[in-house]
């Protein structure tokens, strides 16, 4: 491929192939069930196996380890998480949580790492698993973990907590992010049952059907076949960063296509509030700032893809995504007023997952 | 294929127009602060002819684009919008007086070669064509112009005021909007070229402004101006059917889809200007925004410079868009307006913030910074306001048509 490429908006045909199985899927599986799923604080029993038809797990993997062999492309992870977003932004993180290690095998394991880890997440079934990154602290920085690792004997020991932990609870393998005695922070993969570890579900403000764990970690010991190489902790946060930010433009789509016809529809003062300029004004600004955060987003997933460096402007998509997702958020409850407030309607719930892009880091990596 | 970096060939533009921007318009750009109603500045005559070099070659059927060739297929085009935004930007980086100052760089000649006949693009093209548009009573409501066209004869009459009008004391010719027939409405509004020594047009003021000031904004006052019959832009009929009326007055606002990105582009330059010489003033006092913290471990001051930087190049990127989207011909008025309204905003709250975070040395006229708050300021007003741009994102949006959103 040339590396001249015009400046281009257009999907490759696989982007759009894949875009429009999973638009089927979130319209079939996903929206349907997403007020339930957040009540029940849980995703429907058969949500997770229907999700691993789309095949997202094994997309990337070499064929050799029973995968589809694809390159690893951030840019079609973005497109994937903006459609899943636009459906849920709780139920899409549960469905690219194994995603998001198996991408992160590929960028930091050894060759002899992915032929061991990989085979156990690409199975054709779903297979829980994510990342441990979060921890509790308030002004929370990732190169500065509280969770440690130190060396003991060949391998290594855990000790510390980790907390919002997809599947933290039920996940086959976890990968760990722990500071390193002397060497700073890196990654561990971490299996199910390890000696030493706990974890306990946590109920938080959105997110609320996404299994979320506090997973303490006492003593654990993991072979040193288990610390990914050529962990690289920026790029990691850089893929997550993107992969929220893309959540979060896909449900802020959500919120303005849900709120042009409601705005239309209600009545007051004899006609519809979409012919207030104070009314539709808000709209034009959802549609403004929504669009700018998708190209940023996008801008950065397309230097990803392409191997170029894209941690300056994966940084600022999530600061801008972080910051214009809440106040779309925000002004969708607003739009439709008490309505908004009210549980019927998806607002509010939009709402309390929106307020996650700011805050949940490792979440998704694309 | 989704890629939203410049191409060599529009990054060797942005280096081109970089250069002149910061050899001729940043050096004498506080002289020209300061110098209002001036003549058209010397040190611009040489970047008129080279303008003017390259517009005769788009005469020439060169402004169409180059395709970008993969595999000998034709895939997408980077063409003359792109080209037009990237070389706005970067003088806009200069100075947005001066480039509105280069003559044959005006909005008239945007409208003479959108909608001209190729006979009005020969002798027109070549000259430095200036828009009036506004009135005393009629600014955004273009369609509330009272400035009339009657045809007697071989000729049209034009009698009015127009004020406003960029370029419209050192133009060469001045292309006017004027009715008509007030009573039809949109659909009796056409576009007349008048050159500037026609006697029938006289410039009544030129206006002293918070920014821009060397760029001249004229007041001009047509009395019984009567020319050619060919000087008409598009068709003289007056349309009569709803339809057709919509869609006359329609082909005159589609000239905006065009001309709105560079505009967006202008308000990005001035930013960019602004958040740089900030950035070198505050490295002085140790500040370094170098992405490496997260937002809340980062001073104030570097959370305010990475906002703005976040903003300006999502503005960056809408602009890039909308001009893309012109350049492959798909349908862009949403694009156009989205980008200008989100680039001029960002760009005024972006300069005025650099002033206030670099004290006094943002408010002294020692640095630009002053001066680029304030030539930043029009660019939310002029090609549609913020509110403007607004309405019609919200029309688009909610696909209501504009008596049902006032």
């Amino acid at each position: 491929m040339s590396t001249d490429l015009p400046f281009d908006l257009t999907l490759t045909d696989e982007q759009a192939m894949t875009r429009d199985s999973v638009q089927r899927f979130v319209a079939r599986h996903i929206a349907p069930v997403a007020r339930s799923a957040d009540d029940q604080a849980e995703a429907p029993a058969d949500f997770f196996s229907l999700s691993a038809e789309l095949g997202l797990a094994l997309m990337p993997v070499p064929e050799g380890l029973g995968g589809a062999g694809q390159p690893r492309d951030p840019m079609s992870g973005v497109l994937t998480a903006e459609d899943l977003g636009r459906g849920d932004i709780s139920l899409a993180i549960g469905a690219m949580s194994p995603v998001s290690v198996v991408n992160s095998l590929l960028d930091f394991g050894s060759d002899e790492q992915q032929a061991l880890f990989l085979p156990r997440l690409v199975t054709g079934d779903f297979v829980a698993a994510g990342v441990a990154l979060m921890e509790g602290q308030a002004l929370f920085d990732p190169a500065q973990l509280r969770c440690k690792a130190a060396r003991a004997g060949e391998g290594y020991c855990l000790s510390g907590e980790k907390r919002m932990v997809p599947f933290g609870v039920t996940a086959e393998l976890l990968l760990v992010i722990a500071d390193l005695e002397g060497e700073g922070p890196a990654a561990f993969v971490v299996e199910r049952g390890a000696a030493g570890m706990s974890a306990q579900r946590q109920s938080y403000m959105g997110l609320r059907s996404l299994e979320l764990a506090t997973v303490s970690f006492n003593n654990v010991e993991v072979e040193a076949i288990n610390r990914l190489e050529n962990f690289d902790l920026e790029r990691l946060l850089d893929l997550s960063r993107l992969g929220m930010a893309a959540l979060a433009v896909g449900c802020c789509q959500a919120v303005l296509d849900y709120s042009i016809p409601f705005v239309k529809e209600r009545q007051a003062f004899g006609e519809p509030i979409a012919r207030r300029q104070s009314v539709a004004f808000m709209v034009a600004n959802i549609g403004i700032e929504l669009e700018g955060m998708r190209l940023l987003v996008w801008k950065a997933a397309s230097l990803a893809s392409q191997g170029k460096p894209f941690h300056r402007e994966a940084y600022l998509a999530r600061i801008l995504c972080a910051e214009k997702a809440m106040e779309i958020g925000t002004n969708g409850v607003q739009l439709f007023g008490g309505a908004g407030f009210i549980r019927d309607y998806p607002l509010e719930m939009w709402y309390r997952n929106l307020r996650a892009i700011g805050v949940f880091e490792g979440g998704v990596i694309v | 294929m989704i890629n939203l970096e410049l191409p060599h060939k529009l990054l060797s533009v942005k280096q081109m127009t970089h250069q002149l921007a910061a050899g001729v318009f940043r050096p004498i750009s506080r002289k020209y602060d300061d110098i209002e109603h001036g003549d058209t500045p010397q040190e611009l005559k040489p970047v008129a002819q080279m303008m003017g070099a390259m517009r005769a070659a788009a005469v020439n059927g060169g402004g169409k684009g180059k395709e970008a060739l993969i595999d000998g297929v034709v895939t997408v085009k980077n063409g003359s919008n792109m080209i037009g935004v990237i070389a706005v930007e970067e003088m806009c980086w200069g100075d947005t007086g001066l480039m509105l100052s280069i003559p044959g760089s005006g909005l008239g000649n945007a409208a003479i070669m959108a909608v001209g006949t190729a006979e009005q693009k020969e002798t027109f093209g070549k000259m430095y064509c200036a828009m009036a548009i506004t009135e005393p009573g009629a600014g955004s409501d273009s369609a509330a112009i009272s400035t009339t066209a009657e045809l007697c004869g071989d000729e049209w009459v034009l009698n009015g005021e127009k004020i406003f009008c960029t370029g419209g004391q050192r133009g060469d010719a001045v292309v006017v909007w004027a009715t008509l027939d007030k009573r039809l409405g949109k659909a009796a509004i056409k576009s007349f070229i008048v050159t500037r020594d026609n006697p029938g047009m006289k410039l009544a003021r030129v206006e002293d402004k918070m920014g821009l000031r060397i760029s001249d904004t004229a007041a001009l006052s047509l009395e019984n101006c009567r020319i050619p019959k060919g000087n008409v832009l598009g068709s003289a009929e007056v349309a009569d059917t709803e339809e057709a009326r919509k869609k006359a007055f329609g082909g005159v606002m589609q000239t905006f889809d065009n001309t709105r990105p560079p505009v967006a582009a202008m308000a990005l330059g001035v930013a960019r200007a602004a958040l740089e010489i900030t950035r070198s003033i505050l490295l002085k006092e140790g500040v370094v925004a170098d992405y490496s913290k997260p937002l809340y471990c980062s001073t104030a001051v570097e959370a305010e410079l990475y906002r703005m930087e976040a903003d300006l190049e999502a503005a960056r990127l809408m602009t890039l868009k909308a001009a893309w989207m012109a350049d492959n011909a798909q349908a862009n008025s949403k694009e156009a307006s989205m980008c200008k309204a989100k680039a001029a905003r960002v760009g005024n709250a972006v300069t005025l913030k650099c002033v206030e975070l670099c004290g006094e040395q943002g408010f002294s006229q020692v640095s630009l910074l002053e001066k680029l708050a304030r030539d930043s300021k029009v660019i939310d007003i002029f090609e549609g306001t913020q509110q403007i741009q607004q309405l019609i994102i919200a029309r688009l949006l909610l696909q209501v048509s504009s008596k049902e959103l006032k």
